[in-house]
């Protein structure tokens, strides 16, 4: 029976698309295998249903289809089936959902040793910011934005003269060590987006978001926008580059700070200010 | 958006309840028969119209719980600054309660088949929302007059976003309240008008309902109210 | 074909129904053009959703041109993608299925199936047409402003979409709003009618529980459509504002081309909030009519009765209560509180109990059916396959934490064209084939209808499920072009170019759907009254297609469910549901 017999191999190509197909996720570079599971464990799940759903129709066109002569059983329902198959529906659901709400909580749980980065999206390029000797990164405003003060950081704020500030470049983290990414935007929705890291996250105008990540292992990332940005969304990109500790420190020692880049505007201000009080 | 999810879930309490009464759980393929074999379940008794009336109140509730929720969310944010409401708004409610009560009077009236007090009720209560809405426009004039422009603040925003839509709710109600005036003026018989003149006095409330309660929001009371209540519940 | 004896029927005399007073039609204008009967309406509706949905068709044409062989083209700019691709969703969704579903199903089988002559307020059924067509002039007018349509995306999200930085932000993104408020005042018109027709005007004997599930599907659909679409309408409205106006509802202080605009605190994610709290109803205002006629189509054409009618009339209700508590599942990457996540995952997943009882349910309706593989039900076989797997594609994305790297990638395209694309058009396909006859009372031609299924499900298909796999890969979506990365193997580009190839096929394939429908049109066999032998009383009509008023001189009256098909001792393998219980020679007792 041709349609039957399609409907199951529809079914069948695609376990077997599944299984041989050559696209599949990225190999990890942060800590969230955790993430990658649970997303097995749904595979399994969902593609057991799948088959199972799609295998029983497929054998009733087979075996029920019109001959002559054929008359329907008669039956309203079946109150027992109907409710062992809402258990065990519950039953799958609740596999999927428990893991993934333990994951959610290590997701949105920052480790109190992790360090802080920023980034920062705007239309449409990326810029970073991490926090100098101090360990802090200082306060900023869209309203500070000035050519040369790009990210909007506070002058008066004396946590801010020490941040490493790093325009149209890329980003280098230390592996191992985890990070808090601190997400911000000064104009419409992007979103940073690192394939092998998993993590991704919003920035909205206005607002902070964060997420955070271990990584793993050394390597150069490409990063993209994930949220539609206007016109050239797609041409968002920069870099993020997994070091080790050498070769990260003997990178960050060559980063200029927000106050070596814009030194005299700062020092006229300072005086102005104090001079006016 | 706690509001507008506490304002289906009455929705949902009425809907279930009807429901209830609609024997969900009967065994259709069981109940072979003729009508009336069955107890519950048959349309609604209700005139069609005011089925419908009390179905649009339900959506235009929506809508306006759907304002007040993102009113409330946007309060929240640091800019806002409460604008001074101003007095007129106060006459203007007492004239809004004139209308609706005039309306209800015309509805009493109409019961009674008094052509002459439902011809009054209703030209007084379109005569008194009109006076509502110019008092209104007044207010508006008034606030822009004393630099309350509608973008200098998310709160004068939505002032006039409410205060607007509310009157375009009401000015929609006089068309209605107009038709049916119209057809009483022409001499049609009460007792077909009595519907028609029912319904707009049932809408009437509702907009005065509408506005007390944004009024409500617009001066703070909410506010306080919301607050006084969660003091007493923590 | 089984005549209904009016004459003949005891109990109740119809008569006791309120005769509906009809506004009879003078002029040719008045019966087809400005017509107050709900089945010219409803053609009008399907008309005119599928004349803008084939511009939309059109538009998904242009961005796989440029997807599958980025760089060939070279008139169509990263601009005029977004563009593509904004008023493709956006037509699809609401121009299309909604306004389909429940304008065009919904007006025509609402009143034949409940047993009414008409909605009982035809007049604003008739205005609610004329709004949505304004509704989709406007839209449409979009195409020809300077500046062209809005490409903010369908979803339209504040600050960027009245921003200089995406086209159409002169013209496009004010006319988009207009239009949405426009519709959504049609359809608010309409939705009322369906609501109360429901309610008041089924005929004796019509209890809720022996109402076909076409109309629960469509009635609960339409109680929610009214429920959400003021959230739609309230979020148009206020960023309307902030275009127009400069207010700053959902605007925060932000730098636009490189100065600091005027606008200052307002939040951006209240849009998403509002957006999404009619957005995600929307998914259910276009799944469950689908999922009320394809247990009437399945049930029908496997000649048995629905298996487990109760249960499916409880899961839409369910359904439809709970798809307003799951709208930030949309959001869990947007930045809003993240410890919602927990309460709008689990909401998630729990809504998919009674969608996979509806499932069940229909594939138990097949199992010892007696099933009449026509078109219609090669359809419903299609839905079925395509809506489980976008329906399991929605746990992964459901699921919080997995929703996360999957988020804004083709995997999240794929997962929604399966399940609110290609799963409704596959019903509305079939109920089309199923509801032509009684339409015009030709059928459609058979050969040209299997092959038009077989290319549209198996393309559509092919089109959808590897595009998963770019998703897990991490592709993301709304790119003018991947460009230079490091992750993204050739062979990506390969089935991009392959996917491309099949969309175009399946598209041009439409054709021989056209051509069906207008051939058959005059050329078709002619049907009779019930060429499917259906219980439901749009099938018992006394003429085909039904008159003005749809029934003769009297209202039908309802002595059954909508399912007695097969029924034991009978002696058709179907009992029409205005059939006296005296006429069926039933078996006492065999039915329990």
């Amino acid at each position: 029976m041709a349609v039957a017999l399609i409907l199951l191999l529809v079914a069948i190509g695609s376990v077997l698309f599944h299984i041989y197909s050559p696209w599949w996720w990225t190999p990890i570079a942060t800590n969230w295998a955790y993430i990658d599971h649970t997303i097995n464990i749904t595979f399994w799940i969902t593609g057991f249903v799948f088959v199972a759903v799609i295998a029983f129709m497929a054998y009733c066109v087979f075996r029920f289809h019109h001959k002559e002569g054929r008359r329907a059983d008669y039956n309203p329902e079946n109150k027992r089936l109907e409710w062992w198959l809402s258990v065990g529906t519950g039953v799958g659901v609740a596999a999927m959902l428990a893991p993934g709400l333990v994951v959610w909580h290590q997701f949105v749980t920052v480790p109190a040793d992790a360090t802080e980065v920023e980034v920062m999206g705007q239309q449409w390029q990326w810029s970073f910011r991490l926090p100098g000797k101090d360990g802090r990164l200082g306060t900023s405003d869209v309203r500070n934005i000035a050519p040369d003060n790009p990210m909007g950081l506070n002058r008066d704020d004396a946590h801010a003269q020490d941040d490493v500030v790093i325009e149209n470049g890329d980003l280098h983290l230390q592996v191992g060590k985890p990070v808090k990414v601190l997400l911000r935007s000064v104009d419409v929705l992007h979103d940073f987006y690192v394939p092998e890291f998993r993590a991704k996250m919003d920035m909205v105008p206005g607002m902070v978001t964060y997420f955070w990540i271990t990584p793993i292992r050394t390597g150069t990332f490409d990063v993209l926008c994930a949220e539609l940005c206007g016109a050239a969304h797609y041409q968002m990109r920069a870099k993020v580059i997994v070091d080790e500790e050498r070769e990260y420190h003997a990178w960050l020692e060559q980063q200029k700070t927000f106050a070596e880049l814009s030194p005299a505007r700062a020092v006229v201000k300072a005086t102005y200010q104090s001079g006016g009080k | 958006m706690s509001a507008i999810i506490l304002f289906l879930a009455v929705l949902a309490v009425i809907a279930g309840w009807w429901l209830s009464q609609q024997r969900l759980m009967a065994k259709p393929w069981l109940e072979e028969g003729a009508v009336g074999d069955f107890p519950g379940g048959d349309a609604m008794t209700w005139p069609a119209a005011k089925v419908g009336l009390g179905v649009f109140l339900a959506v235009a509730s929506a809508l306006f719980v759907l304002f007040i929720s993102a009113y409330s969310m946007r309060m929240s944010v640091v800019d806002w600054r409460p604008l001074p409401v101003p007095r007129l708004l106060w006459v203007n409610t007492g004239v809004l309660v004139v209308s609706s009560v005039a309306l209800q009077w015309s509805y009493v009236a109409a019961r009674r088949q008094d052509t002459e007090s439902v011809m009054i009720g209703l030209l007084a209560g379109g005569a008194s929302a009109v006076i509502f809405l110019a008092g209104q426009l007044l207010a508006w004039q008034r606030l822009g007059a004393a630099g309350y422009f509608v973008a200098s603040n998310p709160a004068n925003a939505f002032f006039y976003l409410l205060t607007a839509v509310h009157g375009l709710h009401l000015t929609g109600g006089l068309v209605a309240l107009g038709r049916t005036s119209a057809k009483v003026w022409r001499g049609a018989e009460i007792a077909e008008m009595r519907l028609s003149v029912e319904l707009c006095a049932i809408y009437w409330h509702f907009m005065l309902l509408v506005w007390l309660v944004l009024l409500g929001l617009l001066t703070g009371w909410t506010d306080d109210f919301v607050d006084i209540c969660r003091r007493l519940l923590s | 074909m089984v005549d209904i004896p009016y004459e003949g029927i005891e109990g109740i005399p119809p008569a006791e129904v309120p005769d509906v007073e009809l506004y009879h039609p003078r002029s040719w204008w008045t019966r087809y053009v400005f017509s107050q009967d709900a089945k010219v309406i409803a053609v009008q509706y399907s008309l005119t959703a599928t004349a803008i949905g084939l511009v939309a068709l059109v538009l998904s044409w242009l961005m796989r041109l440029q997807l599958g062989f980025p760089g060939t083209f070279s008139f169509i700019d990263a601009n005029q993608y977004l563009q593509f691709i904004t008023m493709h969703g956006m037509i699809m969704v609401i121009y299309l299925l909604t306004a389909l579903f429940l304008g065009g199903f919904g007006n025509y089988l609402i009143p034949l199936m409940v047993g009414a002559r008409d909605m009982v307020f035809p007049y604003v059924n008739m205005l609610s047409y004329w709004v949505y067509l304004l509704a989709v002039l406007v839209l449409a007018s979009t195409f020809f402003v300077p500046g062209g349509p809005t490409g903010a995306g369908w979803t339209l999200y504040p600050p960027q979409a009245i921003l200089s930085g995406t086209p159409g932000q002169d013209w496009g993104i004010v006319l988009m709003m207009s239009s949405l408020i426009l519709f959504i005042i049609g359809f608010t018109m309409g939705g009322l009618n369906y609501v109360v027709t429901v309610l008041q005007a089924r005929t004796r004997g019509m209890t809720l529980m022996r109402l076909p599930l076409t109309v629960w599907g469509i009635f609960t659909a339409t109680v929610m459509a009214l429920l959400a679409f003021p959230a739609l309408f309230v979020a148009s409205v206020m960023l309307l504002l902030d275009r127009l106006l400069g207010t700053s509802f959902f605007m925060p202080s932000l730098v636009e081309m490189g100065q600091l605009s005027k606008y200052g605190g307002g939040s951006p994610l209240l849009f998403q909030h509002l957006f999404w709290f009619f957005g995600h109803p929307e998914v259910y205002i276009v799944a469950l009519p689908a999922f009320g006629i394809v247990s009437d189509l399945i049930s029908t054409h496997a000649r048995k009765n629905i298996f487990g009618y109760r249960m499916m009339v409880w899961a839409i209700v369910a359904i439809g209560a709970l798809s307003f508590i799951v709208w930030a599942h949309h959001m869990y990457v947007s930045g809003m509180f993240p410890q919602f996540g927990y309460f709008f995952a689990t909401t998630t997943l729990i809504i998919a109990i009674p969608t996979a009882i509806k499932v069940y349910n229909w594939v138990l309706t097949l199992w010892r059916g007696d099933i009449h593989l026509r078109v219609p039900m090669l359809f419903a076989l299609g839905f079925i396959i395509t809506f489980v797997n976008g329906g399991l594609t929605g746990l992964f994305l459901g699921n919080v934490v997995v929703d996360v790297p999957l988020s804004d990638t083709m995997f999240v395209v794929a997962h929604f064209h399966m399940v609110m694309g290609v799963a409704p058009i596959m019903v509305v396909l079939g109920a089309i084939y199923h509801w032509y006859p009684k339409v015009t009372g030709r059928m459609l031609n058979d050969t040209l209808g299997k092959f038009h299924f077989w290319v549209t499900f198996l393309g559509a298909y092919l089109i959808f499920f590897p595009m998963h796999y770019l998703g897990l890969l991490g592709v993301p979506r709304r790119y003018f072009e991947l460009g230079d990365t490091s992750f993204i193997p050739s062979s990506a580009y390969s089935l991009n170019a392959f996917i491309s190839v099949v969309a175009l096929t399946v598209g041009f394939s439409q054709i021989v759907f056209l051509f069906n429908l207008a051939w058959s049109l005059f050329k078709g066999e002619a049907s009779g009254g019930n060429p499917w032998r259906a219980t439901t009383l749009e099938w018992q009509t006394p003429e085909t297609p039904p008159g003005h008023g749809n029934w003769g001189k009297e209202l039908p009256v309802v002595y059954r469910w909508a399912y007695d098909y097969s029924v034991p001792g009978a002696a058709e393998d179907f009992i029409p549901q205005n059939q006296p219980p005296r006429a069926t020679q039933l078996v006492q007792g065999a039915a329990s």
